[in-house]
């Protein structure tokens, strides 16, 4: 499988970054800060508002290096692509199988199957881990409502139906997510999922995980040559990489809740590096933010045996090693799209 | 037949369609593509061959490196890294050159030779181009390896010339159905660069993909 390379994250606002030679040179009031190797680099991600040389940039174009730019809060801004990637025709045939109910449903139902069994698996889990410290029958009783979805999503006649019980789910699943807090409990409590604004500290800590998660989905799905935009669940809407958002629903509870509730219960952030604003949105801090894109890169690094190709990855392959079988699937090679279950 | 010039394919294609026709059609109908360490030691390699205005040019010899060559017989277009041009009476007018001249293609490579007449289907089509081009019958041509640092001589027979036109044109047929070859695993996979791309091993497993899934929906049930 390919290599899993390193992701240059830049946090300072003040920040440029130059290409000199084959090392990028980071400078901040115009000073040299940093100097690091572009080889073995997969992305870089930009947190400033200064920018990044047009010399860098045709660098990054040319080795595949995914270049993107966010706010300094992390809402996506934009990405740098050279030509149009892949092939064509393979776009033409996932945008064939997103217009047929019946190969969305297919792949929905996949993408669904996959994301219920695995935030279920995190609820078993903390059952298994914790017996003593939890409410055990809380936790039970949202795994069998889980457990049952998935008979549910077996019988759903069409998508809308699939994304009416896997929203049933999500709502099962987070409304027993406080349980599996278990250090700082009352400052990281969460009062169900809410996005716009992020109104706790869990809803910020695992809306900025999602975004990266996003980001690097869509990037992969591109590399491959799928057209991010084109999703099978999510319904097109300018500016929204659908595809993206259902092929990493797999991903989410693994790589994002899984490592929000570890950051969280091992205490490796704090309340206090939360900035709760006059409108109760909540804001990350700078510090916290370097201590979370660190334990994201940490945890890309740890290694899985994939359940389908039977293969030693790392769990930061997953979005491109997902988009691959989706394109086989798309491409014919494959009857079905295999999704990721977390064993 | 014939090809529009719109329709020419890649030359260089034709290495890679006798050794495998779906890391050929990944890289030519799919566009995809990913350097190896071969890949780039190739690369290397060809560096200090190819340039185009690096020619020597005296009263017995010409030398051409980087010529372009097309053939619409065969429908494909490409770059040979080295001609000579002797001279020859049944050979033809060079713009620029008083006398006769005779093309000899030579292609270099730069591991040792192989095992199947990928190489040879390769330099026989830039002889077909030539000809095609030149209107000359090319007569000889030569393949250079890198590790054995000889050219070996190449017989330009009707059996290869043969392999040439065919493959030539179910390369055409699979590019205009748009059509990926599935995957046949062997011990060569190892050492092609588009392997991480084709993943030759997952295809046994097509079938089991329902099976996979009903594993973990049906585990503790």
């Amino acid at each position: 499988m390919k290599k899993l390379g390193n992701v240059l994250y830049v946090t300072i606002p003040e920040a440029f970054l130059s290409l000199e030679g084959e090392t990028i040179i980071v400078e901040v009031e115009e000073k040299p800060k940093t100097r690091l190797p572009l080889l073995n680099l997969d992305a870089i991600v930009c947190f400033n508002w200064i920018g990044i040389s047009p010399k860098l940039m045709g660098a990054c174009v040319e080795r595949k290096i995914n270049l993107t730019f966010l706010t300094p809060y992390g809402k996506f801004l934009a990405n740098v692509s050279g030509n149009i990637r892949g092939n064509v025709l393979l776009r033409r045939k996932q945008f064939a199988l997103a217009e047929s109910k019946e190969e969305s449903l297919s792949i929905s139902r996949n993408i669904v199957y996959a994301k219920i069994y695995n935030q279920r698996k995190v609820v078993e889990r903390t059952i298994r881990d914790h017996s003593m410290v939890i409410d055990q029958a809380k936790l039970r009783d949202v795994s069998e409502k889980i457990k049952q979805s998935i008979q549910s999503a077996k019988d759903a006649k069409d998508t809308e139906e699939l994304i009416a019980i896997e929203g049933y789910v999500a709502k099962q699943y987070f409304s027993c997510f406080n349980e599996m807090i278990l250090q700082q409990k009352d400052e990281f409590a969460m009062n169900g999922r809410n996005r716009r604004l992020p109104l706790d500290r869990m809803n910020a800590l695992l809306s900025f995980l999602y975004v990266l998660l996003a980001n690097e989905t869509r990037s992969a799905l591109e590399s491959i040559g799928l057209d991010p935009y084109v999703g099978f669940m999510h319904k097109d809407r300018p500016g929204r990489p659908s595809l993206a958002l259902d092929i990493m629903e797999e991903f989410r509870p693994i790589l994002c809740d899984r490592l929000a509730l570890t950051l969280v219960n091992r205490r490796q952030i704090s309340p206090s590096g939360f900035l709760i604003k006059e409108s109760e949105a909540v804001l990350m801090d700078d510090e916290t933010r370097k201590q979370v894109l660190t334990a994201w890169q940490e945890r890309k690094k740890q290694e899985i045996i994939h359940p389908y190709l039977k293969e030693k990855i790392p769990y930061g392959l997953l979005p491109h090693v997902q988009s691959l079988l989706l394109s086989r699937h798309i491409r014919g090679d494959l009857p079905e799209y295999p999704p990721f279950f977390m064993e | 037949m014939t090809h529009q010039e719109d329709e020419l394919l890649p030359l260089s294609g034709i290495h890679h369609f006798l050794f495998c026709r779906r890391s050929w059609a990944l890289i030519t109908v799919e566009q995809q593509w990913d350097e190896n360490i071969f890949t780039i030691k190739g690369h290397e390699f060809h560096k200090r061959v190819d340039d185009p205005f690096e020619n020597q040019s005296g009263p017995s010899l010409i030398v051409s490196r980087s010529l372009p060559v097309r053939s619409f017989k065969l429908g494909l277009t490409g770059v040979c890294d080295l001609v000579e041009f002797h001279p020859s009476k049944d050979g033809v007018n060079l713009a620029g050159h008083s006398g006769l001249w005779k093309p000899i293609p030579i292609e270099y490579k730069r591991g040792l030779p192989k095992p199947d007449a990928r190489d040879e289907v390769q330099l026989c089509a830039q002889a077909i181009c030539l000809e095609e081009m030149l209107s000359v019958t090319v007569e000889r041509a030569f393949l250079y390896y890198g590790k054995t640092r000889h050219r070996t001589e190449v017989s330009l027979d009707q059996q290869l010339r043969d392999l040439v036109t065919n493959s030539a044109k179910e390369m055409h047929q699979l590019y205009a159905r748009g059509y990926t070859p599935q995957a046949r695993y062997k011990k060569e996979c190892k050492s092609c660069s588009l392997v991480e791309i084709c993943l030759p091993t997952i295809q046994t497993e097509a079938s089991d993909v329902k099976k996979y899934i009903q594993r973990f929906l049906e585990e503790d049930q």
